[in-house]
């Protein structure tokens, strides 16, 4: 269906089931209960989720299919959401102009950068495109201050143009809308102490997640996909055979380029602000850690990282001392106290050190990340063997 | 004339970092063909190292002196440091007052430990995985590295000041006969620049003038024909970790009284190394070398006002710009050899 095979078409279907019930897959626990802060069901965290899954959807095109690593992918972010918020300021609050240009202006962005940094391979790739986001960092930051609103970045101001929306009667700015129906638009549906939130702005960047899923799972079953293991297994071979491998990487980096000017689209979307702080090297390096933590090369294994990590770092974060105390006054005192001093340099603040160990457990033990993990599960125990999910098999 | 002194000058002791922190990371991929993004991590633990010490030094004990009194009239409690109850009072002082090049001694078994912990429990086990594997285990050490500082220590910078007699400035400018409070320096940057080029040439000796060095250098030439000797080759290129961590610690240890210490410290300087060492050429020790001063000089020159009013923002972009232009016009860098990481 679709061009899809079945067990394809079958996972599409598990991505955008999961999606679509998110709501109340994130929201296990009753509102008012001790576990209510795990509950990752509200409308800021799930977009997040989505909007990052693009961004690693995109980012393993590049990295899982030839095997670049790129470690400066953020600046299309940040290019695509300071597109999209010249969008809103220039001529209308409607997302749909502004998710365009902010992929057309990353796509030519990555045109540029990825003519010059793929010249090289390897540590030297990883190092240009890392040269050529911490520039864009540095001059987003200052000297371009008139286009980028430096440190404090740009937001939408009422005496900014907007030709089509207008003129505004009540002088408050306009939410970011798509044909009127505001992102920021919610339903809250409560059933017995649980409360479910269905966000409109969610939605609609899960549709265009589930989209962009979509065109992945094409670019990965295509000739094109198969041209990029090739050049991710024996780039030399290629070129001896006498094929130009240089468009097909181009192509691969230009794409992930726009998938992540999309994600820095919806962001600004979502959140009405754009600033440089998207551009910087962590930036860069978080979905480096999304991909490589679900599995690169595979489809589900980007959607599953970027996750986890915004999971920790919007819930683990917020476990303090206290909550600590709370989960193990079981416990004798001392004993207490001393779980306690063992677990609080994980949590909290601390997230990072667990999000460290995580990740460097999984470059050693599952080089394919949660994905292998999972498919390891199932070889165990004996039931569903690996063949049963072709479509997950890393790229290699 | 004067103002073009001023900024090499300048450039100097920035360049110094540079040419310390890519020196080690030349040895490690030279020895051992690891791409080592913790490299970063290490310079900055060496700088923790010397805010270890200063505070073990100032470590102190409360006694109660009767011979004044607070504003109550009670008699004072003074906090006494233990170095004064063993060493005295003036000694004390003058080792708390040099605590960062006290730290030297310190760091130096503490990072070469570290070094060794780090390849024979980590790094080890990368040899034979592509350089992306190797990038990304690093990458992950050095952020949990950076965590465990940041927990014992805090966010904030540290301050640790550099010893009294190394306080104020040299009129650089009268010594060379131009009008004074023209060119002047801060002493503690000539101590780095000077500690700098001691080590670089330490290490260069080392490996040029010793059979240690030797066996290493023939070990990077051809690991293999090394081995076939019936030398255990594997056990020096540990050592080689160690002594490039060494390095590193010890220039983030010097490093501590010019920049106060946080622990993101490592990542900043690690981006710009990186560049550093890909701009003298993959491999190659003079060329990290050389690369460091060139872009710590090059940099200063580009935050000059009168450059800045020509071309804004040009500091904050011209290594990344320098390192763009030498990628794509001399591939293997300003002395990179053949053969060196060229797929």
């Amino acid at each position: 269906m679709f061009g899809l095979e079945k067990k394809d078409w079958n996972l599409l279907l598990f991505v955008a089931a999961l999606v679509a019930l998110a709501p109340f897959i994130l929201n296990p626990f009753p509102e008012n209960s001790a576990m209510a802060q795990f509950n990752a069901g509200y409308p800021d965290l799930m977009q997040r989720f989505v909007i990052f899954g693009i961004f690693a959807i995109g980012f393993n095109i590049l990295f899982g299919l030839t095997g670049y690593l790129s470690f400066g992918h953020a600046a299309f972010l940040g290019v695509g959401s300071y597109a999209a918020i010249w969008m809103m300021k220039l001529l209308t609050m409607n997302v749909i102009p502004a998710i365009i240009l902010s992929v057309i202006v990353a796509g030519i962005f990555s045109v540029l950068v990825g003519y010059v940094t793929l010249r090289r391979s390897g540590i030297y790739f990883s190092i240009l495109t890392l040269a050529f986001a911490q520039m864009s960092y540095s001059l987003a930051y200052s000297v371009l201050t008139p286009i980028t609103g430096g440190e404090t970045g740009l937001q939408p101001k009422v005496s900014d143009p907007r030709i089509l929306d207008g003129a505004i009667a009540d002088g408050t700015i306009p939410k970011a809308n798509l044909f009127g129906l505001e992102m920021g638009a919610s339903f809250d549906l409560s059933i017995a102490g649980w409360v479910f939130t269905f966000n409109a702005g969610y939605y609609i960047a899960a549709i265009v997640m589930l989209a962009s899923f979509y065109l992945a799972i094409r670019i990965f079953r295509s000739p094109f996909g198969l041209m990029m293991r090739a050049v991710k297994s024996n780039q030399q071979r290629m070129n001896y055979t006498g094929l130009n491998t240089k468009p097909y990487t181009l192509a691969a980096f230009v794409i992930s380029g726009m998938y992540a000017g999309l994600a820095g689209g919806l962001m600004v979307a979502m959140d009405t602000q754009a600033g440089p702080e998207r551009m910087f090297w962590t930036a860069s390096g978080e979905v480096v850690l999304m991909t490589i933590l679900g599995g690169a090369g595979t489809l589900i294994g980007p959607v599953l990282g970027a996750g986890v990590i915004k999971y920790m770092e919007n819930i683990l974060s917020k476990i303090n001392s206290d909550i600590l105390h709370g989960w193990f006054a079981f416990m004798p005192d001392g004993m207490e106290d001393f779980t306690v001093a063992i677990l609080y340099p994980f949590i909290g603040k601390g997230w990072h050190l667990t999000l460290g160990i995580l990740f460097m457990l999984v470059v050693i033990f599952l080089p394919g990340g949660l994905v292998e993990g999972g498919q390891r599960i199932r070889a165990l125990f004996g039931r569903g063997k690996a063949e049963d999910k072709p479509s997950t098999e890393p790229a290699e | 004339m004067e103002a073009i002194i001023l900024q090499i000058l300048n450039g100097l002791d920035k360049g110094s970092a540079y040419a310390l922190i890519a020196l080690g990371l030349t040895l490690i991929f030279g020895t051992l063909g690891v791409v080592n993004f913790a490299h970063g991590a290490l310079f900055m633990i060496g700088a923790f190292c010397a805010v270890t010490l200063s505070r073990i030094l100032t470590l102190s004990h409360t006694i109660v002196d009767e011979t004044r009194t607070d504003f109550l009239g009670n008699p004072l409690k003074v906090e006494v440091p233990y170095v004064h109850d063993i060493f005295g009072v003036s000694t004390g002082d003058v080792i708390i007052d040099w605590a960062v090049p006290l730290s030297i001694l310190f760091a130096i078994p503490v990072m070469i430990a570290i070094g060794i912990i780090m390849e024979r429990g980590l790094i080890k086990h990368f040899y034979k995985r592509p350089h992306a594997d190797q990038i990304l285990v690093t990458f992950g050490l050095a952020i949990v590295l950076q965590e465990i500082i940041k927990y014992y220590f805090g966010a904030n910078p540290i301050p640790t000041p550099a010893p009294d007699a190394f306080k104020g400035s040299f009129d650089f400018g009268q010594a060379l006969g131009f009008d004074p409070n023209l060119i002047i320096y801060p002493y503690w940057r000539i101590v780095y620049f000077a500690f700098a080029m001691i080590i670089i040439g330490a290490v260069f000796a080392f490996l040029q003038f010793t059979t240690f060095g030797m066996v290493v250098r023939a070990g990077m030439a051809d690991r293999e024909t090394v081995q076939l000797l019936g030398i255990n080759i594997d056990r020096r290129f540990t050592l080689m970790f160690g002594m490039a961590a060494a390095v590193a610690g010890l220039a983030g240890v010097m490093y501590t009284p010019i920049n106060s210490p946080n622990y993101h410290m490592g990542m900043d300087f690690l981006v710009l190394s990186f560049v550093v060492v890909v701009v003298g050429g993959m491999g190659s020790l003079p060329g990290a070398v050389l690369a460091g001063f060139l872009l710590g000089v090059l940099e200063s020159f580009a935050s000059m006002r009168e450059v800045l009013a020509v071309l804004p923002g040009l500091n904050q972009i011209i290594i990344y710009l320098v390192a763009i232009v030498i990628l794509l016009t001399r591939p293997r860098g300003l002395m990179g050899r053949k053969g060196v990481m060229e797929e």
